[in-house]
């Protein structure tokens, strides 16, 4: 007789790291050894200011099931303002996601620089924690993805 | 029965404008109108060109004219001339904005002002149960007509509408049949135009934020459940985002044959709410607040409470800005400010 | 002919759901449309529905759903499945069509089950059994009576007419038949007598009356057939006609006649979902090829509309017009546009142009280039 076993939840979950600092910032997590959940599959973007709405938009709809931006530090953009915009636009998109009831914990903006690899594994692990706690998002989701 | 409707609304009557618009065409002040032309039901003035003055016989301003004309104006803008276009006081903020854009010709346009004494819908009247609608009187005292005392009602309700139909005479209050975006009228104050005609009158009854501060403080679940019920009622038949000042691009993104999922199918599942929020997304700082999505909406979806999220949030985050306001300044979501508020305190105002 | 009381109707609407599906006009946040019967559906908003002269999408949607999936491909390793989206396959009602749909459904059929034949939309038709209202208290809007539809002897399976106190039930056709005798055994319909009758046809006239003071009833349609293409497709009038477009698909979604579809593919991260969904001649990129878009200017999209429904249409289907007088459009367009207008506009043009004494305009109205 087969034994009943829960499968234990495994978020799918977006990463959008800017090219000059967050994903040198992963980079260094990796080669400082830090471990992060391999469920942050990670997406580099020129600049966080690239991530329009519809990524953040499209990405739940394909199934994701958190979604995080990571840029330079405001004030360290590659781009002297990039991130400042980003900050606004995200500001605005979240608490819309917010407003139309989608849990707002799905979705996070951090700073996080080429020389922070500890602070990118902790945010990554902190945000899949909570993302766990939050469980599988439905209310983002298009039942046409849906693996039957 | 058009005879009835002819002069729906006398702080400026539609006598006033065809002769004005006579004038300027006559002198060559302006090569062509925009305004409304009468229609052949009581309630169903269309928006028009007028290029002669033989033609302007047909031009109407009534309590139906609800139609925003600055857009037209992108169309306008292209042709040769100038285009002498109505104005009603929200239409003006509109104007300024797609001004703001470079997407009309201020020096094509000759802006008459007119004044507004609030819109009446269509779609309030039949949810009233008045139907079938033969002729429509009462209107010209719109809310309350200036000066008029005896038009003023007890309930702040407005003049009595009468109207015969088909199934005998009704009755309503002008303000039970008001459009939305009239009780929350930003202000009866042109923002932007070459002469003035007619006076308008106040019509603000309600509090603008009031139904996006109620579903506020619903329950994430209560919010889900009230916008999925609404939008599963879209169509995609594009009405909002056509009809929209603010949405002027040349090739919508979801008009785009690279986009996997197609503009017109409705899914009942995450389309509806892409569309909705990318929309009022592209047009966040940029939206007037005009309310003509939520006035063409075929299936009566308040289109109107996303925009005006977006706006609350701006006024609390960065500062009041009301988009339209004048032709210059810069928008929020193209300015910052080093000290803005971090994406967090979205759930840490919760 | 049978009847049933009024506040039997509940009674009924379970009795029909209980051995199939059952479609109804339901109020949803203030609108009426054709959904699938629910429990939850209270007595409140059935009247309304049931009352409610025009649904906001016409019920075609039932018959040709505005997005349907074709088949779907799934890849599993290196295998490749395509699994075709089954027919319908059960037996469904559809309570509370007009005439005017109805003639909308004959329209469709002309398109879907000449040859060849489109399977999903045949399937759907042979298991659907209609039950249509007579209509009561037409509006303004409406102008059924000028394609020769009575709207108050809707020829549907089963032809139903509510009064004050009671809905009268009168099967036509061997599946109304069926459904009748299912219902009888359920208990809730009783023989109706003379004086039912006689109530019944009482009501029919006074709605016909009605119907005859509403003012589009008596527009002509002179002029509009399907050799009407030279003449028509040229005229200068379109020219002013389209300007107030907006060119959303309002009309082309709430129409019970427009059928255009397009086919398109949707990858769902595993696999990839064909299916079709109702496109509007309004849009910017309907029947866009390889190449470019043959139609480029609003304009020449919104000719196309009117030219479909009222000559191309007829030259094509015996004379048949593709438009059924239902008037959604007319109370629908947000800028106040629709078919009447254009047919008036062009009986006052033709006027116009008659009176003139260097004959009718023939120029060729030149096709703007680039998009509107």
């Amino acid at each position: 007789m087969p034994i009943e076993t829960k499968e234990e939840f495994r978020p799918k979950i977006v990463a959008f790291c800017c090219n000059w600092c967050s994903y040198a910032g992963a980079d260094l997590a990796g080669s400082s050894r830090l471990a992060y959940p391999a469920d942050v599959k990670i997406i580099r973007v020129p600049c966080s200011c690239r991530v329009n709405p519809m990524f953040v938009l499209r990405a739940f709809e394909k199934g994701a099931d958190g979604v995080i931006l990571c840029g330079c530090h405001p004030g360290d953009c590659h781009y002297s303002t990039g991130n400042y915009y980003t900050r606004r636009r995200m500001t605005l998109l979240f608490s819309m996601l917010d407003y139309i009831g989608v849990e707002n914990g799905r979705t996070r903006v951090e700073w996080v620089s080429a020389a922070e690899g500890v602070k990118f594994s902790a945010t990554m692990n902190d945000f899949v924690a909570k993302i766990r706690t939050l469980g599988e998002n439905v209310r983002l989701e298009d039942i046409r993805c849906k693996k039957q | 029965m058009q005879e009835a409707m002819k002069e729906c609304n006398p702080s400026v009557s539609s006598q006033i404008l065809r002769e004005r618009a006579g004038q300027l065409l006559t002198d060559g002040t302006v090569a062509r109108v925009l305004a409304w032309k009468k229609g052949d039901l009581p309630h169903n003035p269309e928006p028009a060109f007028f290029d002669s003055a033989e033609a302007l016989r047909d031009l109407t301003y009534d309590a139906f004219c609800g139609a925003n004309l600055s857009k037209y104006m992108i169309e306008a803008s292209k042709l040769e001339g100038k285009t002498l276009v109505f104005l009603k006081p929200c239409d003006t903020y509109s104007f300024n904005q797609l001004l703001k854009e470079n997407r009309v010709d201020r020096e094509k346009a000759y802006i008459i002002g007119i004044g507004c004494t609030g819109k009446l819908s269509g779609e309030k009247i039949r949810s009233l149960g008045i139907k079938a609608i033969e002729t429509m009187e009462g209107a010209e005292e719109g809310m309350l007509c200036p000066g008029r005392e005896d038009t003023e009602t007890e309930d702040g309700r407005g003049a009595i509408l009468t109207f015969q139909t088909l199934y005998g005479q009704k009755t309503c209050a002008y303000g039970d049949a008001m459009l939305e975006r009239c009780h929350v009228c930003k202000g009866k104050e042109h923002k932007i135009y070459d002469e003035l005609l007619g006076q308008s009158h106040d019509t603000k009854d309600a509090e603008r934020f009031a139904e996006v501060e109620r579903i506020e403080a619903m329950s994430p679940a209560e919010r889900f459940a009230y916008f999925q019920s609404e939008l599963s009622k879209c169509i995609r038949c594009n009405a909002c985002r056509n009809v929209c000042p603010a949405c002027s691009c040349r090739k919508c993104v979801f008009d785009s044959n690279k986009f996997d999922s197609a503009q017109k199918a409705n899914a009942d599942s995450f389309e509806e709410k892409m569309f909705h929020i990318i929309r009022a997304f592209h047009v966040a700082g940029r939206c007037t607040d005009c309310g003509e999505c939520s006035r063409v909406c075929p299936q009566g979806i308040p289109l109107h409470l996303f925009n005006r999220k977006f706006i609350k949030d701006i006024d609390t985050l960065y500062g009041e800005y009301q988009a339209g306001d004048d032709a210059e300044s810069k928008g929020p979501l193209t300015s910052f400010t080093f000290d803005d508020a971090e994406p967090g305190i979205v759930a840490e105002r919760r | 002919m049978y009847k049933i009381a009024r506040e039997n109707l509940p009674a009924l609407c379970r009795a029909m759901a209980a051995g199939s599906e059952l479609y109804l006009p339901v109020q949803k946040n203030g609108q009426v449309n054709f959904a699938p019967w629910e429990e939850s559906v209270d007595e409140a908003a059935l009247f309304t529905g049931l009352e409610t002269l025009k649904t906001v999408k016409s019920p075609k949607d039932i018959f040709f759903p505005q997005s349907e999936t074709l088949y779907t491909c799934k890849k599993d390793g290196k295998k490749l499945t395509v699994e075709p989206e089954a027919w319908k396959d059960q037996d469904f009602v559809v309570f509370g069509m007009k005439a005017c749909d109805l003639q909308g459904l004959k329209v469709l059929d002309q398109v879907f089950l000449s040859d060849p034949v489109d399977t999903f939309y045949a399937a759907r038709r042979q298991h659907g059994t209609i039950v249509a209202l007579g209509c009561k208290e037409p509006e303004t809007s409406c102008f059924c009576r000028l394609f020769g539809t009575d709207c108050t002897e809707p020829a549907a399976d089963v032809a139903v007419w509510l009064t004050d106190a009671f809905l009268f039930w009168k099967p036509l056709t061997e599946k109304g038949e069926a459904l009748t005798a299912r219902l009888k055994e359920d208990g809730p319909l009783a023989r109706a007598g003379e004086e039912d009758n006689a109530r019944v046809e009482a009501e029919k006239a006074a709605t016909r009356r009605i119907v005859e003071r509403l003012p589009y009833s008596h527009l002509s349609l002179e002029g509009w057939n399907g050799d009407a293409t030279d003449e028509k497709f040229g005229d200068p009038l379109w020219e002013e006609l389209y300007k107030p477009c907006l060119a959303c698909g309002t009309c082309t979604f709430v129409c019970p006649t427009c059928q255009c579809y397009d086919i398109k593919d949707y990858d769902t991260g595993h696999g990839i979902q064909r299916y079709r969904c109702w496109d509007s001649c309004m849009y910017s990129d309907f029947t866009m090829m390889a190449a470019a878009n043959n139609r480029t200017s609003q304009m020449q999209r919104f000719r196309q509309r009117f030219m479909h429904k009222l000559v191309y249409f007829p030259a094509n289907n015996d004379g048949m017009y593709s438009c059924v007088g239902c008037g959604r459009c007319v109370d629908k367009c947000p800028a106040s546009l629709n078919i009447v207008k254009v047919i008036k506009a062009f009986a006052a043009g033709e006027k116009a142009t008659a009176a003139k004494a260097d004959g009718p305009a023939l120029e060729k109205a030149a096709d703007k280039g680039g998009e509107k």
